[in-house]
């Protein structure tokens, strides 16, 4: 079980939280084609590696945040805020 | 074998003033307090405990700690059997009962031991080859009864368990030297340090050389115990580390047993964890190895330090390591016989005591006896004349096994080292360093040194060695086996699953190399002890058929529990409504007393119905609901999902997450919605009310409240961040009390509730805020029946009191409270949709015929983009339409399918909702149907579990479609 | 040299000391150059390579494999087999699947152990019941064997369960598929490795794909660490690891890679006769024929390319295992793992050309792919062999990601599978 830092309220136990997945995934406008819409809706990175994605402090203080975590060994590089860019730097 | 108690003061461990008695197969066992259960049995010269898993073979006890492959017993009876229990791992007690599992009908005549007889058929993955002709299942049933071990409890465990988390600087797991030593320099640099040790008592292996002068070592160990206390260390004892996980978090299993809980589980979250697990000793391989009286040698020598009790009366070592000799020296001291040493290597590092004849460049070639051992065979290992020595025990010492696991586990690399043939950590891991025998180090003075380092958080490389050389191979030369002039016994490997030599030989030559095939193939490693005690043989062995060496050969995974653990104690108590807690209404008294069937709806515990005297749900539900239609009927809603939104872009924000419009809503009014996932499928409706230019009430369905939120806390501040919007769940802050029927109004306004309020001047789907007794409530006029209804929203604590007033009230108007299957007949009737019985994970908005209005709508909502998708433009899809039985008295069962043939049939559709009509006097149906809307009036056949229906397709509602009840 | 796998065969070795028999596949060094090169040696791979042979004729395919046959989902997995599925895309695709398991043993001269013990899926509530009567329909339509079971027949079948009242999710009934059961798990690779093996298909262990070999756009080999393979076509069947290679193909997937947990208790005589699951509390049951009680539950939270599992997934499973089953409380858990499952929206297979022109996949089986083996490699080998989508493949494209025609079974059965 992993443990999360939550920008607001420190480590906190993964169960916790709320895994929303990839981050920064751009929502394409309604005139979009059906494959940039499948595109955006299902077709993910899922790298082996390095992955940016959005958690939410459910069962805390509910808010969202970004991370960069190594999805093989589950160590947590960057924590950033929902609305920032990924930090250059991210090695866990 | 005859085991036999010496005389006080050996047994460090035990208290002879406390004797303590149980049952061993009917046999009456005398042990005192701080025996193991193995201890007893060895110390009353009972050596046959158990069979083996496949070839029923006699087996006894192996070592003396949680490694045991072999001394399994069903500890206990009835509800309390705890099957597979190993006898050196658990403590006896006064009146315990210990039974061999796997054996029928008792151990000493076990008729599946007729195995062994045919043991040549069963090499290796026989099954595998055979049971094939003419079908496996003619065999199945026999060999799982064969299969299996010990036996399980015969019904719910009575004990209780429980769980606690604790967060520490520093983890130090292990209690031997290094373990102490490491705990006692991290507190004195001023860390937190919690000290965990599976034993009843700290001291590892120093506890264990006490009988060895020279070593000086209870004088050590005393002087680290008041240490490490004084520095302030926290000592568990009887705590096993299970597993590390992410981050390190330590799981740890305490046996507790002092009458409030039976085990206890711990997480413990730590900036740094030292592992100072040990090792476990590895066997010396020979013919006839898994006779009961063949034993790790540490675990001969421990028997006798901490229990007073001497394994045999004449004990062979058999040995390819030095440390064999300190065990003889201990046994020599302790006044135990020991008859010879075995010694494989041409050379030994250490002197023999005195009298005890050495055979160098030698090995155990036989062992005589099947349920004790009467004696060895032993020959030099370059042939001549084999030579019989009377023993009754064989202490096996064949080199050491760092306890590597939850370095392994924790994803640390593993190094083989040549000299000692034994897997190492390799590097440190971050936050996770190894000392002591579990890294590696056996000398003790630099064990120490090294040890102190890391406590203090000087990481230094692990002092590896200190064994001497130990060959990697552990098996007797062809020529020693043929001075047997007979075919040797068979070698096993892993003795609790029978595996033997032959076996990995034939795992090889049929290409099961890998050492994970091997695993696999063989059944190696993969009983109870999890091959604590075989694996590192195995792959040795494994490498010399294929020459490679250990190294390439590699390990298998190890994985969590280092040792097996009890369900319910990883379960720790979250058991019936911990499991998962139920929500009760803030009316649940009311519902109580009024006879209210309680059922679990989405968490919540709900009157499914109030039945009277034997009446079943369904006719209960029914005549409530025409209640309801003839009179009125009191509801409670409380779980009904709410969410309060406040700021200046909330209407805009709606517009975004809405498939209607929210923002055209003028203040007081309200409206139904539905809410879309972006790939455009239904996952959530309910009313929206506007309470202010920049405030709206939201009901969302009771079991979507919690995802609802979600995805508008998800919206807003990951997409929609310039969005100034609060949103703030209040689903349990408001009760909710819904008054329906034609006499809603004349129940409400004799409660006391103001003219201003009654249906001519306060208008369907309107909202208002007001005072009620004092209590600022929030009353809606909205209808889930097609009646006059009122949804009463108040402060929880005050719904059980209206609840209370309208039912003294409601006498006069005979007003009834009516439960969920009551409003599911009522919506039923009125064709209102019911999100998760009409609709599932693939329905989209115009299946329902919710569709309209969307090309007209300005904002881009949730979902939008999704419903031009070609799926969602498919004239075959499925849309809601009702159904009436043709014969318009059969019901139409929920889950019916709508065929055209008998089946195997292509579905054309089936039966979303079912309810029997009072009011109409018909049952009436929804259903999703291909191309509904466009079939209305056609009859369609039906197929329920083999019989089928007809049925006519026609529009909703089927009750009162101009909407006329909803005024009373 | 003995090769075929018999009671009297058996009988034959013995006398001998079990000294002769073959090795059950012969382990390749990789050619230059194959028809076929299939990426990935678990059970999907090889079952590829034994129909590509089998039925097509086509032996110069090499399956290559990072580690070890069968050491992927094959041999983590709950090993439980069955088609009771909801729509008919599904319900035909898995039966499929079902009866090549009913012969398999026999096909392979292989002993997979298939036991036919049932599945029952429990129903806790009267909606439950409700939506196991439109599924039992739905199969009964389908051609699949379905039965609606009440609570008293549950606990016919499954005697250790608690259906009283008192429990936290008490058992109103279920459902059942006769047919279904589960097979042993190592032994369906190995018996489709030694089938394939036997008619020429060359086996690579501890081959990994460093890169894909491409020329105008077309995959035409694979870079390894044992060197360059060329090859007509190139398949991958290679599960949670699927995106790793179709971002070095130069596509993407809408794969995400979760850890799916599995659990066994330590051997005890037998306590379990079918397959048990409960959607409510998440998690299913059976019994090994060793008699281990083997546990499966829901995935892990969070994408995970590590094979191991969270504790509190861990803890949150046995917990529903002995709310089910109060008797086996105190049983004693011997092992937890986890194999990384690919994940698709719909819980759906993708079988059939990728974007890259050369390439083939099957992926997406997501935490059921065990079952469906024979027809995931059957179906596979067709479009390698004939450039033809399969008829049972055809509904199961990338494309209908973006046409939006998915065949969500969790959708609409409400549980993960």
């Amino acid at each position: 079980m992993m443990q999360l830092q939550c920008p607001w309220c420190g480590r906190r136990p993964e169960n916790e939280f709320h895994c929303g997945g990839t981050t920064a995934i751009v929502r394409p406008p309604i005139d979009c084609s059906d494959e940039v819409w499948g595109n955006y809706l299902f077709f993910r990175k899922n790298p082996k590696g390095l992955h940016a994605e959005r958690w939410r402090h459910t069962f805390g203080c509910g808010q969202w945040f970004n991370i960069v975590r190594d999805t093989v060994t589950h160590e947590v590089g960057a924590v950033y805020g929902i609305t920032e860019a990924q930090p250059r730097a991210v090695d866990p | 074998m005859s085991g036999y108690r010496l005389a006080a003061p050996h047994g460090a461990w035990i208290d002879r003033s406390r004797a303590l008695r149980f049952d061993f197969n009917g046999v009456d066992v005398k042990g005192f307090a701080g025996d193991t259960v193995a201890s007893a049995l060895l110390g009353q010269g009972i050596g046959h405990i158990g069979r083996s898993f496949k070839l029923h073979r006699p087996r006894g006890i192996f070592s003396c700690g949680l490694e045991e492959p072999t001394g399994l017993v069903d500890i206990g009876v009835g509800r309390y059997r705890t099957p597979n229990t190993r006898a050196t791992d658990i403590a006896a007690a006064d009146g315990m009962t210990a039974k061999t599992g796997n054996a029928w009908p008792s151990l000493g005549l076990d008729l599946a031991a007729i195995n062994n007889k045919f043991a040549a058929l069963m090499p290796a993955g026989f099954y595998y080859k055979t049971f094939m002709w003419p079908d496996w299942h003619l065999f199945e049933p026999a060999i799982r009864r064969m299969a299996g071990l010990g036996v399980a409890a015969d019904g719910p465990d009575p004990d209780r368990y429980d769980e606690v988390s604790q967060q520490v600087e520093v983890l130090v797991i292990g209690a031997g030297a290094a373990g102490m030593q490491a705990a006692l320099s991290a507190a004195q640099s001023g860390r937190q340090v919690l000290l965990l040790d599976s034993g009843p008592r700290p001291g590892g292996w120093l506890a264990s050389q006490s009988l060895r002068s020279e070593a000086n070592s209870q004088q050590r160990l005393d002087e680290l115990t008041r240490l490490v206390a004084a520095a302030g260390v926290s000592l568990r004892v009887n705590c096993t580390v299970l597993g590390l996980y992410d981050h390190q978090l330590a799981v740890a299993l305490e046996t507790v047993n002092d009458g409030t809980v039976r085990e206890r589980l711990w997480k413990i979250r730590a900036e740094r964890i030292i592992l100072a697990t040990g090792a476990i000793e590895r066997p010396m391989l020979f013919p006839d190895n898994d006779r009961p009286g063949v034993m790790l040698a540490s675990a001969v020598e421990r028997y006798a330090t901490h229990f007073g009790v001497a394994c045999g009366k004449r004990i062979v070592i058999s040995t390819a390591c030095d440390s064999g000799y300190d065990v003889a020296a201990s046994l020599n001291a302790a006044g135990i016989e020991v008859a010879a040493i075995v010694d494989s290597r041409e050379t030994n590092g250490r002197a023999a005591p005195m009298g005890v004849k050495v055979f160098l460049d030698s090995s155990i070639v036989a062992v005589s006896g099947s349920r004790a051992i009467n004696s060895v065979t032993v020959a030099a290992n370059r042939g001549g004349d084999a030579q019989a020595i009377a023993a009754d025990c064989v202490a096996s010492a064949g080199g050491w096994t760092p306890a590597v696991n939850l370095h392994s586990m924790a994803g640390g690399k593993l190094r083989w080292n040549d000299v000692a043939s034994m897997f190492v950590p390799d590097l440190p891991l971050k936050g996770i360093e190894s000392v002591g025998a579990c890294a590696g180090a056996f000398e003790l003075e630099l064990a120490l040194e090294h040890a102190d380092a890391t406590g203090r958080g000087n990481a230094t490389p692990a002092p590896v060695g200190g064994l001497g050389i130990v060959p990697a191979r552990n098996t007797p030369t062809l020529a020693a086996l043929s001075t047997l002039g007979r075919r040797p016994g068979k070698i096993f490997v892993d003795l609790q699953n029978d595996v033997s030599a032959d076996d990995v030989e034939l795992a090889a030559r049929e290409n099961y190399r890998s050492v994970e095939h091997l695993k696999r193939y063989t059944t190696m490693g993969m009983a109870t002890d999890q091959g604590k005690t075989s694996n590192i043989n195995a792959l040795v062995l494994m490498g010399e058929l294929t020459e490679r060496k250990p190294a390439e050969v590699g390990t298998t995974k190890f994985r969590p529990p280092v040792k097996p653990v009890t369900l319910n104690a990883l379960a720790a108590g979250r058991t019936g409504e911990r499991y998962r807690p139920l929500k009760r209404m803030p009316g649940h008294a009311w519902h109580e007393t009024h006879g209210g069937l309680f059922e679990e709806f989405g968490g919540w515990l709900r009157p499914a119905a109030y039945c009277q005297n034997s009446e079943e749900v369904i006719p209960a539900a029914e005549r409530e609901a025409l209640h309801v239609r003839t009179h009125v009927g009191i509801f409670e809603g409380s779980p009904l999902g709410k969410i309060e939104i406040y700021g200046p872009d909330a209407a805009a924000f709606l517009d975004l997450m809405y498939v209607g419009t929210m923002s055209t809503l003028a203040i007081g009014q309200a409206r139904y919605g539905l809410l879309l996932r972006e790939d455009g499928v239904i996952f959530d409706d309910g009313i929206v009310a506007r309470l202010g230019e920049q405030h709206f009430w939201i009901n969302t369905t009771s079991g979507g409240v919690d995802r609802v939120a979600l995805a508008f806390e998800e919206w807003q501040q990951c997409e929609y961040a310039n969005h100034r919007v609060l949103i703030t769940p209040v689903t349990s802050s408001w009760g909710n009390v819904t008054v329906s029927g034609p006499k809603a109004w004349k129940l409400l306004a004799a409660a006391g509730f103001d003219e201003s309020l009654a249906p001519p001047n306060m208008k369907h789907m309107t909202m208002r805020e007001v005072a009620y007794g004092g209590v600022k409530i929030r009353l809606m006029r909205a209808s889930f029946s097609g009646e006059l209804g009122y949804e009463i929203n108040l402060p929880a604590l005050h719904t059980q009191s209206l609840l209370q007033r309208l039912s003294e009230v409601g006498r006069e108007f005979d007003a009834k409270p009516y439960g969920i299957e009551a409003l599911m007949v009522l919506r039923t009737e009125k064709g209102f949709l019911h999100l998760g019985a009409d609709t599932d994970g693939t329905t989209l908005p115009g299946d329902v015929g919710m569709d309209r209005g969307i090309a007209k709508k300005a904002a881009n909502f949730v979902g939008r983009r999704s419903l031009l998708r070609p799926v969602a433009l498919d004239a075959d899809r499925m849309q809601l339409v009702g159904l009436l039985p043709a014969d318009r008295t059969s019901r139409l069962p929920t889950g019916a399918h709508i065929v055209t043939k008998n089946p195997p049939a292509p579905i054309d559709g089936f039966v979303t909702s079912s309810a029997y009509s009072g009011v109409l006097g018909m049952p009436v149906a929804l259903a999703m149907l291909k191309r509904g809307f466009a079939r209305i009036g056609e009859t369609v056949t039906l197929y329920h579990l083999g019989r089928t229906l007809r049925a006519e397709v026609v529009k909703t509602p089927f009750f009162d479609p101009k909407g006329e009840r909803l005024e009373g | 040299m003995r090769n075929r796998y018999s009671a009297g065969n058996l009988l034959g070795a013995a006398l001998g000391g079990h000294k002769d028999w073959a090795p059950a596949w012969r382990d390749a060094e990789p050619k230059p150059r194959y028809d076929v090169i299939v990426i990935g040696g678990g059970g999907h791979g090889l079952a590829t390579a034994y129909y590509l042979a089998k039925n097509h004729g086509i032996t110069n395919v090499a399956v290559i494999e990072a580690g070890w046959i069968g050491g992927g989902n094959t041999g983590r997995n709950t090993t439980v087999v069955r088609s009771n599925y909801l729509y008919a895309e599904s319900a035909r695709l898995y039966d499929f699947s079902v009866q090549r398991y009913e012969s398999l043993s026999k096909d392979l001269n292989f002993n997979v152990m298939f036991s036919q013990r049932g599945i029952i899926t429990l129903a806790h509530s009267r909606h439950d019941l409700d939506a196991q009567e439109r599924w039992t329909n739905a199969m009964l339509c389908n051609g699949i064997d379905a039965e609606m079971l009440t609570a008293r027949q549950v606990q016919e079948c499954e005697p250790r369960l608690d259906i009283s009242s008192r429990a936290r999710y008490p058992i109103l009934g279920g459902f059942t598929q006769r047919r279904a059961g589960s097979a042993r798990h190592d032994a369906v690779a190995w018996g489709y490795a030694r089938a394939a093996s036997a008619l020429g298909v060359d086996i690579v262990q501890r081959c990994s794909v460093q890169d894909f070999i491409k020329q105008d756009g077309r995959v035409i080999g694979v870079k390894t660490n044992r060197g360059e393979i060329r090859a007509d076509r190139v398949a991958m069947a290679v599960a949670g690891h699927s995106s790793v290679l179709a971002n070095l193909a130069g596509f993407a997937l809408p794969v995400t890679s979760y850890a799916l947990q599995a659990m066994v208790s330590e051997p005890v005589k037998p306590v379990l006769k079918a397959v048990t699951l409960s959607p409510a509390l998440g998690a299913y049951w059976s019994q090994s024929d060793k008699g281990e009680v083997v546990i499966g539950g829901a995935l892990d939270h969070f994408p995970s390319y590590a094979q191991r599992g969270s504790f509190a997934v861990n803890q949150q499973v046995i917990a529903a295992t002995v709310e089910a089953f109060p008797s086996l409380g105190r049983l004693r858990m011997l092992r937890h793992w986890a194999g990384i499952v690919d994940v698709v929206q719909d819980s759906s297979p993708i079988i059939g050309a990728t974007p890259i022109p050369g390439l083939y996949i099957n992926c997406g089986w997501g935490t059921g792919g065990f079952k469906a083996i024979p027809v995931g490699g059957w179906t596979l080998a067709h479009v390698l062999a004939t450039g033809q989508n399969h008829e049972l493949a055809e509904p199961f494209q990338l494309s209908r990601f973006h046409t939006g025609r998915l065949i969500d079974e969790a959708a609409a059965s409400g549980i993960a599978h």
